[in-house]
């Protein structure tokens, strides 16, 4: 029997504001266990939340960029559980009012669009940590307690892992443009749960699904999931049934082992959150909102092909994200040559930010640099052979590439006298190949353009270079 | 007249003009407090080096010419508001060693006037209760009969009145913890509307039904008290953003057309016959201030205690979840791992009554029994505060008993939780409408034990129950009458 995979994905998008969602304690990551705390993340008796608006604007731009409508009235829920990482025995979450409901994102499989559904956006806190084998217990960290998340989760609409992650970098991409998720997939500020089951070929009734928790790499997804549908598989053949449990990924093996001892069946006893108010969001709110979001990459990617000309795949590359497309078009308008920066963002830059691990907000050319040195190729006044030295030496002290240019004497010669001399020169000591030449064996222009360039330094303007010894070698 | 016999705003002026200072006037509180609180138990701590020290500092303050109404004025709080660097145990083994880390805002606000804190007022465990006999630090007794429980939770607030251990104190009322204890004990209690004080710093019960209020020697004191703790807090989400006036200048005698509502559900067979009795002559008394009575009905008031004991618990259930051993407060012994440490903790931690509320509250929320329970008391809630918005529209004010009958026996009403809960029957419906409430003395029984009066106002209508009050204290002499201690 053939089997179908069927996937919805969970994900948890950590929000980049300055402070938590219930209290003004610092979301920076990697201080001291326990710094950034107070009474209310704490979960002191007596202390009370308060909710940071931040979280409700970003939240708004979610649902906008992931074509949702959004709730005008928006109820905090308590999720009542123990564990020692939640401080107050209860999460803050939303349950059946949550602030974005109904969307949808496309994304490409093959040739051909597919439109998955997006069921619901929520706002929560996240709870502390659990720091285990120091001084021979476990201690509690609870800087990361009331970091604020949305918790997006998807219709069940994906069939194969590649799918899955295609719909989690359409996901990534927007959060990282709407510039509300920092996208540190390392330190968890975007991670997934994926709900995988399989049925057989042609059913419509779905089968029973494990829940591979807090998946948080692109890779580990898409192993997870491959590796959970040959499972459950391989289960059924076998003439087992699946079970509906929760799952760990172990990407050091690449597969997925069932959470036991958290298996029984949680009764959350939500109920909505006495201590806040309903958060009422009017329509001016969301125009607002509507206004000041950022372009899109889509919106971004057509536009680029018609503002600046751009072949579809470097249009593609340089959206991939918000920074990188910022800084395309910085360098593009400035030397006003928008293909020939595409060739340099995806060609050089790229290829040096990845040797350096350096991110392109800290690249150390920037956009205007990258653009003088473009315009000196576009003059004539460098070959794009030099320009690759400049691009190393801009790279490495800084500075400006016409400085450079002129300091090291990089200019290009065009001035057919000084090509003529070396011409001359080298017909005189190479007779042999110019009689081959003139016998009709044309590849050994070549040997004269390199020959050339050498004694020039490789500073000869190729054109010229190549008009002259045409001439010259005809005789 | 002693020192500790005083009200505010009497020591006020004397502390004003200096014939008295701070620190003279909380010597004698903690002198009263060292005499009597052996027969009374009304403080969990008493704190009187810092309270001294907090005297000194008033009495300097006030040297410079900068007395506001509480400078230097003794008071006490329930043992349920935090208090920096001061034990706060809610009168629970569970909290027997906690150091409050900060301080609540009502006291915040009394602090910054230069209050000075005599000490922890015992309560009920969590403010759960009636009586003041769920308290891991015993009961309280009553000033006027020690046989007698002083009402609850905020019994130990109303008996630090009663036995002149105060000034003033604060306590919190959920379902009458203040208004009870305080007709129970002979003085004016306040609850303000919900919203009308933070509750931030206030260890929760029940977060939607809960209010701070003050418990004072008169009405005077009350408003001033009022004046003093009321206003937005932004660190309390549920306070209510709107001017604080000043209370004191609603307590003006006139009362030519005010009408007052008299409640039929609440005059119902099986009221005490002296507590009847009272409320007639308080009645008579309205009467001839010029004030009118009209029957109203508020039709939904048989079902309010059940629905007060869904919502209460199941808000309670999980706001006492935090306290599992791991952070803070009382930690098992030897426990073998996570899930025996937590439960141990609890088992240990809490009181009877606490564990009762929690599997309550833990039982209406549960799947399968939360449109049944909870979600239907959210409804007779809203069918209840429906009732008292209709009543309002007709008349300016509530006259209603208090409780049922004067303060019962210690160890009466123990043995059967109902019928401790239906003592709260005329209390309970104003927390769940949110609306404000006082109790004024307006009597005391053969028995010598006080009998109160409760008048209640529209949301933030403080102004109105408290000129009602003032009036009618002014007219009778049961705020003069002390326990014989």
């Amino acid at each position: 029997m053939r089997y179908q995979p069927v996937i919805g994905l969970e994900v948890h998008v950590q929000l980049k504001t300055d402070s938590k969602i219930f209290c003004g304690c610092s979301t920076r990551f990697g201080a001291e266990p326990n710094l950034n705390t107070c009474p209310v993340c704490l979960g002191l008796p007596g202390a009370l939340p308060v909710l940071n608006r931040q979280v409700v604007e970003f939240a708004i731009m979610a649902g906008l960029a992931t074509n949702c409508s959004i709730t005008p009235t928006n109820i905090f829920a308590r999720k009542n559980y123990f564990y020692p990482d939640l401080p107050k025995g209860y999460q803050i979450s939303q349950f059946d009012l949550p602030i974005c409901l109904a969307g949808h994102l496309d994304i490409a499989v093959g040739e051909q669009t597919k439109r998955i559904g997006i069921t619901r956006i929520h706002m929560e806190e996240d709870a502390g940590k659990l720091v285990h084998g120091q001084g021979g217990g476990s201690g509690v960290d609870l800087n990361r307690a009331g970091t604020p998340l949305l918790e997006v989760v998807s219709e069940p609409d994906m069939r194969t892992a590649d799918e899955a992650v295609a719909y989690l970098k359409k996901l990534y991409q927007i959060v990282t443009y709407l510039g509300i998720c920092d996208g540190n997939m390392e330190e968890g500020s975007f991670r997934c749960d994926a709900n995988v089951s399989v049925m057989p070929m042609g059913s419509d009734k779905f089968g029973t699904r494990a829940e591979i928790k807090n998946v948080n790499s692109f890779k580990f997804v898409k192993a997870a999931i491959e590796y959970e549908i040959s499972r459950q598989i391989e289960l059924i053949e076998d003439g087992g049934t699946v079970v509906q449990e929760t799952r760990l990924f172990d990407p050091a093996k690449g597969i997925t082992r069932s959470m036991r001892g958290k298996e029984e069946a949680h009764d959350y006893r939500y109920f909505p959150d006495p201590d806040l108010v309903p958060v009422v969001i009017s329509d001016e709110w969301v125009d607002r909102v509507k206004n000041g979001l950022p372009e899109l990459p889509e919106t971004k990617y057509q536009r680029f092909l018609s503002q600046y000309g751009l072949p579809e795949y470097d249009a593609e590359v340089v959206t991939a994200s918000r920074t990188l497309a910022d800084y395309f078009e910085q360098c593009a308008q400035a030397c006003g040559n928008a293909k020939s920066a595409a060739n340099w963002v995806m060609g050089e830059l790229t290829r040096s930010l990845n040797d350096n691990s350096v991110t392109i907000e800290n690249s150390p050319v920037s956009p205007a640099q990258l653009a003088g040195l473009i315009g000196l190729i576009d003059k004539g006044t460098i070959s794009g052979t030099i320009a690759k030295k400049v691009f190393e030496e801009l790279w490495k002290n800084g500075g400006d590439a016409a400085t450079i240019v002129e300091q090291q004497g990089l200019a290009q010669v065009s001035d057919s006298g000084a090509i003529e001399a070396a011409i001359d020169q080298i017909m005189a000591a190479n007779m042999g190949q110019v009689e081959e030449y003139r016998g009709g064996k044309e590849k050994v222009f070549g040997f004269f353009v390199g020959q050339v360039m050498k004694a020039m330094k490789g500073k000869a303007n190729p054109a010229v270079v190549n008009d002259l010894l045409k001439q010259k070698l005809a005789g | 007249m002693e020192l500790y016999e005083h009200t505010i705003h009497t020591l006020h002026q004397q502390l004003k003009l200096r014939q008295v200072s701070s620190v003279e006037l909380t010597k004698a509180l903690l002198a009263r407090i060292a005499a009597t609180d052996p027969s009374v138990n009304a403080f969990i701590t008493v704190t009187s080096e810092q309270a001294l020290a907090d005297a000194a500092a008033a009495d300097a303050r006030i040297a410079r010419g900068d007395c506001a109404p509480l400078t230097g004025i003794p008071v006490a709080l329930k043992d349920i508001f935090l208090t920096e660097g001061i034990r706060t145990t809610c009168a629970s083994r569970m909290l027997e060693n906690f150091i409050a880390p900060y301080d609540a805002t009502a006291w915040a606000r009394l602090k910054a006037q230069g209050a000075v804190l005599l000490g922890k007022l015992n309560q009920d465990e969590f403010a759960m209760g009636s009586s003041n006999e769920n308290s891991a630090f015993g009961p309280v007794h009553n000033p006027w009969n020690r046989d007698h429980i002083p009402g609850g939770s905020s019994g130990g607030s109303a008996a630090a009145i009663a036995a002149q251990q105060a000034i003033a104190t604060l306590g919190t009322d959920t379902g009458g913890s203040i208004r009870q204890p305080a007709s129970h004990c002979g003085c004016v209690g306040l609850k303000p509307t919900y919203g009308r004080v933070s509750r931030y710093g206030v260890i929760a019960y029940a977060s939607s039904l809960d209010q701070v209020g003050p418990l004072t020697r008169d009405v005077t004191d009350a408003a001033l008290l009022l004046g003093a703790i009321a206003g937005h807090d932004p660190k309390d989400s549920t306070s209510v953003n709107c001017p604080v006036p000043d209370y004191t200048a609603a307590l003006t005698l006139d009362l030519k057309g005010r009408t007052i509502g008299l409640p039929k559900e609440y005059f119902i067979e099986g009221l005490d016959p002296e507590v009847q009795q009272a409320m007639q002559q308080a009645i008579e008394t309205y009467r001839r201030l010029g004030a009118e009575f009209v029957e109203v009905s508020l039709p939904h008031t048989s079902y309010a205690v059940a629905t007060y004991y869904l919502i209460a618990t199941a808000e309670a259930s999980s706001n006492l979840a935090r306290y599992e051993g791991v952070r803070f407060g009382h930690r098992a012994k030897d426990t073998a791992g996570l899930i025996d440490l937590m439960m141990r903790s609890r088992s240990e931690g809490f009181g009877a009554e606490v564990k009762r509320r929690i599997m309550l509250g833990t039982y209406a929320l549960s799947s399968g029994y939360y449109d049944a329970y909870y979600l239907k008391a959210q409804k007779v809630r809203t069918l209840i505060q429906q009732d008292f918005t209709n009543a309002f529209e007709k008349v300016d004010l509530l006259l209603t008993p208090v409780a049922p009958t004067p303060a019962f026996r210690i160890g009466e009403k123990t043995a059967d939780p109902l019928q401790m809960y239906l003592s709260d029957i005329f209390t309970i419906p104003v927390n769940l409408a949110g609306i404000c409430g006082i109790s004024v003395p307006a009597g005391i029984s053969d028995a010598g034990l006080p009998i109160g009066l409760q008048l209640l106002g529209r949301p933030f209508g403080e102004e109105t129950i408290l000129q009602a009050a003032y009036s009618f204290e002014q007219a009778t002499d049961w705020h003069t009458k002390k326990a014989a201690l």
